[in-house]
């Protein structure tokens, strides 16, 4: 048996058994890890909340012979609570793990998406900022460390500047934002092509400080349809309309 | 290594939440043992509860066939404080505490925006129709303190806000019994929120 110091962010737990839990952690060292939590399920469980996704922690964990490891301590490093006590705020902080678990492999350390991941999280849960659209620019922003930027300042498909052509529609297929001619996927306005433009160009900071934009619903739609054509998967936690009032 | 019957007895109980090979085919040789019609019992037990159990049509706890359930169908029960919890299990742990006296309502589950699952898997419309049809007073949001359960908290306060009825939480605290110094941050601050003036 081995230990290992982790430090990551509790994305998912499944029941196990009676009264375990499995406990599925984007950890900053070791990319994805799943432990065992043992009565984690109890009231009177010695790891209490603390392992309930969406946390921020500092592990202890033990290797043993089996594929899953078994948490042996654990230490909150934030709870992220205004997060989880607003229904809005949560749903759009269950589509940043849900998308963090799609990305995540187990055995492939990936410390950009750990880091972008708090990131996300503590910008969620500022309660001085609008949360709307902490999710839409950290897919965009996952979209850049899987590889796949898409082109914005051409058409993705025959190549001519954005100068040249009006860029009218965006498909991730297609590479990115297309013109009039090669026009496919759906259609986007200039303004919401600006925004996400700011948003991989380094002028995120001003955008979550401010008020939402206009086209937030707009880029928020074409950066869950990009993500998840990414993904190939539909997001479940990003289409849901529980947290919306 | 077993065939006919014995396999397929070891088999379905395999098959039971909580029971590995090794317990089933310890089960499957206790029930070859057992008398004739101990077997029978038993058997006959499983069979009825499948047919004549089904869920209360007024709260959806697990009722005899055509019945309400036993809480619905006592008449000193409070019609007018509604307890909301997510499984029939839950009604057994509130029972035990002997300080409820008002009606239940089973969602059979909790909001799981991972998982997909969302208000039309479970009976929230039914409670809405409730509350405004038999007068209840007060709801409790009786729900697990875990991710799912406080999602579908906030959810049902937010669907029966506009309603004429007080929504309460039950409230987050230390287990009696326990250490102060292993209670993790979440539940204590919530404790600390939730502190009672103490009168002499
Ligand atoms: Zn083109
Ligand atoms: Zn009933």
């Amino acid at each position: 048996m081995t230990l290992s110091h982790d430090r990551g962010v509790v994305l998912r737990t499944y029941r196990l058994g009676e009264a375990d839990r499995i406990v599925v952690i984007a950890t900053e060292a070791r990319g994805k890890v799943r432990a065992v939590a043992k009565g984690v399920r109890r009231t009177a469980s010695k790891f209490g909340a603390r392992l309930e996704p969406l946390s921020h922690v500092n592990l202890l964990l033990w290797q043993g012979r089996s594929d899953l490891e078994i948490v042996n301590q654990v230490e909150v490093l934030d709870h992220f609570r205004t997060v989880r006590e607003d229904l809005d705020r949560m749903t759009r902080g269950l589509s940043l793990l849900e998308v963090t678990d799609q990305l995540s492999q187990e055995g492939h350390p990936d410390p950009a998406l750990y880091r972008m991941l708090v990131g996300a999280l503590r910008a969620l849960a500022d309660p001085a900022r609008d949360p709307t659209m902490v999710a839409p620019a950290f897919f965009l922003k996952a979209l850049v460390l899987e590889g796949a930027e898409p082109v914005l300042d051409a058409c993705a498909s025959c190549g001519e500047g954005a100068d040249v052509v009006d860029l009218v529609a965006f498909d991730l297929a297609q590479g990115g934002a297309l013109c009039r001619s090669c026009r496919r996927g759906r259609p986007v306005s200039p303004e919401a092509l600006a925004v996400v433009r700011g948003v991989l160009g380094g002028a995120l900071g001003p955008l979550l400080a401010a008020p939402p934009p206009p086209c937030a619903g707009e880029v928020a739609s074409l950066a869950t349809e990009a993500i998840e054509a990414h993904l190939d998967r539909r997001l479940r936690a990003a289409r849901s309309t529980v947290g919306l009032s | 290594m077993y065939t006919g019957p014995l396999r397929a007895l070891i088999d379905e109980l395999g098959r039971l939440p909580g029971i590995g090979p090794k317990s089933a085919q310890r089960i499957a040789f206790h029930v070859l043992k057992i008398p004739g019609e101990d077997a029978g019992r038993l058997a006959a037990a499983i069979l009825a509860v499948k047919e004549r159990t089904t869920l209360c049509s007024r709260c959806f706890n697990v009722a005899e066939a055509g019945e309400l359930c036993d809480v619905c169908s006592d008449e000193r029960r409070d019609p007018t404080v509604l307890c909301v919890v997510e499984d029939p299990r839950d009604i057994v742990a509130v029972e035990r505490t002997q300080q409820f006296r008002g009606r239940y309502h089973v969602l059979q589950g909790a909001l799981n925006p991972l998982e997909g699952v969302g208000p039309d898997q479970l009976r929230v419309r039914e409670l809405l129709e409730r509350v405004g049809a038999e007068g209840a007073k007060e709801v409790i949001l009786c729900t697990n303190p875990n991710l799912e359960g406080e999602a579908t908290a906030m959810y049902l306060a937010r669907m029966l806000g506009p309603l004429e009825v007080t929504v309460t939480r039950i409230a987050s605290g230390l287990p009696v019994g326990g250490d102060l110094e292993y209670a993790d941050e979440l539940t204590l601050g919530r404790a600390l929120e939730g502190r009672r003036q103490v009168t002499a």
